[in-house]
């Protein structure tokens, strides 16, 4: 019995590892959309990038420092840094994403008004930020501190929730690839953060994404840089380890 | 395109129905007994199935609807509904479909105890009224197989 589970399991994961099934969301689009991400000048999310770049080398709060004082030149300090969040803060002793972390470098080190969630400046300085991994493979750490965390996150991923009853694991892992009506069902990996979506006409950030995701399933919305979202998060950055960044990526 | 079809816009639009559901008894796999006393309207049922902020049946099933784009390809196709299961068995899919396979995703039109995390404008609140479940229980078993391919 024992060798026939066994035999079972090994059958399953060896085309498993023969060929990864993963895809980013860029692969579920029409080639209009693609070629909009691929080209810079036609990428409406480059011009929160470049406005990001302004923001790092201005000088803000009352330590009149810029990012770049600290950092330095940030296509070789940060490079790679987006691919690791969320991260554990060692200050909070709790697990922080990308733009938590920017709002603390924000407040406590320049001393200036904390940028707001989904607002203009953290979207852009995100982005800026996000864009220095773009082509790098996803890296979540090692670190055992983000393992309950990133379970409560897995957890998430598979509770049904609100009116309609469905988990987010039911639309990206069992129908992935579907069509919910004319929409293609993707794989839900973060790999594009921020991006330019085009129903929204704006940039957006992860957990804006979870946000209409929940409100389709007619439940309970997650606060932004909420322990829920940051679970989340998580999570889904572990699912995509080693798809590669594509900061500022562009979705439908 | 994308904006006028975008699902997740077209799932939040709809006015859930307040209602506290009615008791129904489940038997060999069906619910025989209507839901109301008002016998169902196949036309109006109809409605209901390709009117996607209302219906939501045709986000992941197709059907014989040939004026509608778009269908769904997540569920069998409609056709034939009628021949295949019984008006009972049809109910107790519509009801809480999770009463004839516990994974499926098709959402429990008559259902509000039991969900987690449900927004706070639809608790407590069935995605179907009643009426409109008979409704459309009547225009399924309207489709049998000889009538549309
Ligand atoms: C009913 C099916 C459905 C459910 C349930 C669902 N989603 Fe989605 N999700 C979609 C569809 C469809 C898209 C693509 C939207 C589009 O292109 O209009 C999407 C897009 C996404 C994306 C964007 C991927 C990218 O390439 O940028 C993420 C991330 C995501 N969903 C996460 C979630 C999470 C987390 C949950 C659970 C809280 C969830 N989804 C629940 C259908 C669903
Ligand atoms: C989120 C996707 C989804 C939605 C929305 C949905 N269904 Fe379904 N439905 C399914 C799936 C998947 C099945 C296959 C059976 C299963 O999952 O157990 C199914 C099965 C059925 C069946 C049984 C089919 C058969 O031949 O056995 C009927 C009847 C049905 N659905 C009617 C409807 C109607 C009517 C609506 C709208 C009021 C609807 N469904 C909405 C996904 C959905």
């Amino acid at each position: 019995m024992n060798r026939l589970a066994y035999l079972v399991v090994i059958g399953i994961a060896l085309p498993a590892f023969a060929q990864d099934a993963r895809k980013s969301g860029f692969d579920f689009m029409g080639p209009d959309t693609q070629a909009m991400q691929k080209d810079d000048l036609a990428n409406p999310g480059m011009l929160s990038v470049l406005e990001g770049e302004a923001l790092w080398k201005a000088n803000a709060g009352t330590s009149q420092k810029s990012c770049a004082s600290c950092h330095d030149d940030a296509t070789q300090s940060i490079k790679g840094v987006a691919a690791r969040y969320p991260a554990f803060d060692e200050t909070t002793q709790a697990p922080l994403d990308l733009a938590g972390r920017i709002i603390q470098c924000r407040t406590e080190r320049q001393g200036a008004p904390a940028p707001q969630r989904e607002g203009r400046e953290l979207l852009a300085l995100t982005s800026y930020v996000a864009h220095q991994s773009r082509d790098l493979p996803i890296a979540p750490p090692k670190d055992a501190r983000l393992a309950s965390t990133r379970a409560q996150g897995a957890a998430l991923y598979s509770t049904r929730m609100g009116q309609l009853n469905f988990s987010c694991a039911q639309c990206h892992d069992d129908n992935a690839g579907g069509h919910l009506g004319a929409a293609p069902i993707p794989q839900a990996h973060p790999t594009g953060y921020p991006l330019y979506r085009l129903e929204w006409q704006a940039l957006g950030s992860l957990q804006r994404r979870f946000r209409n995701c929940l409100s389709g399933m007619r439940a309970e919305p997650i606060a932004a840089g909420s322990k829920e979202a940051i679970a989340l998060e998580l999570f889904l950055m572990e699912r995509a380890a080693g798809i590669h960044l594509e900061t500022p990526a562009v979705r439908p | 395109m994308w904006r006028v079809l975008g699902l997740l816009a077209v799932l939040v639009s709809f006015d859930a129905t307040a209602q506290t559901p009615v008791p129904y008894r489940i038997e060999n796999g069906a619910i025989a007994q209507p839901l109301t006393g008002v016998k169902g309207d196949p036309a109006k049922g109809r409605a209901i199935v390709v009117e996607r902020q209302k219906g939501l049946c045709l986000l992941c099933h197709s059907g014989p609807f040939p004026e509608e784009r778009f269908q769904g390809d997540l569920a069998p196709s409609l056709v034939g509904t009628g021949s295949r299961l019984s008006e009972g068995e049809i109910r107790l899919r519509m009801v809480d479909s999770t009463k004839v396979n516990e994974k499926t995703i098709m959402p429990p039109y008559y259902k509000t105890e039991g969900l987690e995390r449900v927004a706070a404008n639809y608790k407590g609140k069935t995605l179907l009224s009643a009426q409109e479940i008979e409704d459309v229980i009547a225009f399924l078993v309207s489709l049998k197989d000889d009538t549309q391919k």
